[in-house]
């Protein structure tokens, strides 16, 4: 294992050993720390002396120095280039990592996005200057409703856990409205994180379903939890198991029988939209990942944004603002009589909204349709390619993720960890590992819609041929593994334990904070 | 003489008196992999069988450790706060959780004991 400031040729069996002078190899170039680099008085910038003036800080005034890099404007460039020269994007290959749906950012988004009507907006502009933004939300809410048939949206979230904690709120207002404050949240032991956090950050005590056999909800076990002081559940559909919930509509129905909300984790919604509607299957709030299913950047390329639809019950206590047909055109509705609050300054994420529309539009309804078919068919594609070298979580089927246990790895001693730095070596972004936590050593691979066939293809063989070479003995490569990245095997239990947080120079200055 | 007895989400108890030292089961330990952070109760905390009495969090996973019997805290292993590792290497001594001054004693009568629970965890497999 190597120190994190040791640079490691790789050394590979059969193989001449060839170490470079600089410790570079090829394009893979060392790159410090932009601390590390630079000199005293050096600036990309000439700036003028600063004229005679009185301070009037006082006591505020800096003590010592402000400790940034003197740098030239190359240095900086270079610098930033070659970070990002050492990321793994969507931009440059398959990128399974599932339960993230992380699909390609169609370009023409990005150039819809940019038009100066619309990139060089401000939200403290008047409202009169804003109609056509304001059209566009409304636009893009009309489609997200008859996507759900849903009668109602908030589009103010920020991203999906923001949409969660949005959707538990209005389901608080909504029992509160009724003088019935209830106690509890049931969710799935299969659930995202963000599940059982929201439910507790709203005040709820979080009650576990188990999963049964099929790696669904246990419906026996959810319907023996119900009664009078249960507020609702959460239940993610298609699941992080990669399924269905086919008993969706029955606990729909127990849930509104002890007049409990039924929040659906819309996550995955991109593996069933044009074909399902979320509102007929009883649903009262769900949030939509934009970033998820309408292609909108994901994971550091962007801000997510998760618009909450909500049912004719719910939409009274919807969050502020929103965008309503007035006299005089749009208008923003900023005070409602029974809206629980406001979730966030404005009226939530435009970027993402226009790139949401403009995926929405340029792909039509037969074009979403397709893409949740593709995405359903492109991750059952990689399942059956896999299904004899690897073992499948659960029989049958699956829809957007396919999702295997570590039982194919046993008596083996390589672990889910090892098998996805292998992964690394060969250029493939791993999985999804240990999660859904319900499966032991969990493998969960989302490929989306975007991949081709021949794509597929080569993934299919490359995990074949590590799960062979795993089977074949072959633990220490494994256990060695990623040979060919800038950095080896980190110590990931040291960072967690001890995590370093900042740089901190050498010899210590005074005061540079 | 001290008995330990072991709950289905893998806890293991030691009864002395009327005081209960929890920790988590080798088997735990094993399955969450290298563990990062405790979160560890209060003392004078009361807690019910069966709720959420600490946090372990591992580079895999976080998971709730239960109470196993229903009590108060009255010491907690304030070391694991430094030192969480102990929980990988000695799961079953020092690297327990906490003590609880036991409200029913009677609860831990219908615990697992030793044979039950090697028994169980085969059965898991």
């Amino acid at each position: 294992m190597s120190t994190p400031t040791q640079f490691q040729a790789a050394p590979m069996q059969g193989e001449r050993r060839v170490r470079t002078i600089s410790g570079n190899k090829g394009l893979q170039i060392e790159e410090p720390l932009i601390f590390e680099q630079g000199m005293k008085g050096r600036s990309g910038v000439d700036l003028p002396a600063v004229p005679q003036h009185k301070d009037r800080l006082g006591a505020l005034k800096r003590k010592g120095e402000i400790g940034l890099p003197g740098l030239s404007e190359p240095q900086v460039v270079r610098h930033y280039t070659k970070l990002s020269q050492k990321n793994y994007a969507i931009d440059m290959g398959v990128y399974p990592l599932g339960s993230c749906t992380m699909k390609h950012n169609p370009r023409l988004n990005e150039k819809m996005a940019r038009l100066p009507g619309i990139g060089d907006l401000h939200p403290m502009q008047p409202i009169s200057t804003v109609q056509g933004a304001l059209e566009l939300i409304d636009q893009l809410a009309h489609w997200l409703k008859t996507l759900t048939n849903m009668p109602a949206v908030a589009m103010s979230p920020a991203a999906g856990a923001h949409g969660e904690l949005c959707g538990i709120m209005t389901i608080r207002a909504a029992l509160l409205a009724r003088g019935d404050a209830r106690k509890r949240i049931l969710v799935p032991e299969s659930a995202h994180g963000t599940n059982p956090a929201t439910a507790a950050a709203c005040g709820y005590e979080v009650d576990p379903v188990p999963a049964d056999d099929r790696g669904r909800v246990d419906l026996a076990a959810f319907k023996a939890k119900l009664g009078p002081d249960v507020a609702g559940t959460m239940i993610t559909n298609p699941n992080t198991c990669g399924l269905f919930e086919n008993d969706i509509i029955d606990i729909a129905d127990a849930i509104h029988g002890v007049g409990g909300y039924f929040y659906c984790d819309g996550a995955n919604f991109n593996a069933i939209v044009g074909r399902v509607r979320p509102g007929d299957l009883g649903i009262d709030a769900m949030h939509i990942n934009l970033h998820k299913t309408f292609s909108t950047p994901h994971g550091g390329g962007g801000p997510g944004s998760g618009p909450v639809v909500l049912s004719a019950a719910l939409a009274p206590y919807a969050p502020v603002p929103y965008v309503v047909h007035g006299p005089n055109g749009f208008a923003l509705v900023e005070r409602g009589e029974q809206a629980f609050g406001r979730l966030k300054g404005f009226h939530g994420q435009m970027g993402m909204f226009v790139r949401a529309l403009a995926y929405m539009m340029s792909h039509g309804s037969d074009g979403l349709r397709q893409a949740s078919g593709d995405a359903v068919l492109n991750a059952n594609y990689i399942l059956a390619g896999l299904k004899d070298e690897m073992t499948p979580a659960f029989p049958g089927t699956c829809m957007h993720e396919a999702l295997f246990n570590d039982e194919f790895l046993e008596g083996t001693d390589v672990t889910t960890l090892d098998f996805a730095k292998a992964m690394i070596d060969e250029g493939y972004h791993p999985m999804t590992m240990y999660f859904p936590l319900v499966v032991h050593g969990a493998l969960l691979m989302e490929p989306t819609e975007t991949e081709s066939r021949d794509g597929l293809d080569r993934y299919v063989e490359v995990v074949k041929g590590l799960a062979k070479r795993a089977k074949a003995g072959d633990a220490a490569y494994f256990k060695g593994a990623p040979y060919h990245t800038p950095r080896r095997r980190l110590d990931e239990t040291l960072a967690a334990r001890q995590p370093v947080l900042r740089w901190k120079p050498e010899a210590p200055k005074k005061a540079a904070e | 003489m001290s008995e330990v007895r072991y709950s289905q989400e893998h806890e293991w108890v030691k009864l002395e008196g009327d005081t209960a030292t929890i920790g988590i089961t080798h088997y735990a330990q094993e399955q969450l992999g290298d563990v990062v952070f405790v979160d560890l109760p209060e003392v004078g905390k009361k807690v019910e069988k069966g709720k959420e009495l600490a946090t372990v969090e591992s580079v895999k996973a976080a998971s709730e450790v239960y109470a196993p019997l229903s009590g108060e805290v009255v010491e907690v292993n304030s070391t694991l706060s430094e030192t969480p590792a102990t929980v990988n290497e000695d799961a079953l001594g020092a690297g327990w959780f906490a003590k609880l001054k036991v409200s029913d004693k009677s609860q831990f009568g219908s615990l697992m004991d030793e044979a039950a629970y090697k028994k169980y965890v085969e059965g898991l497999h």
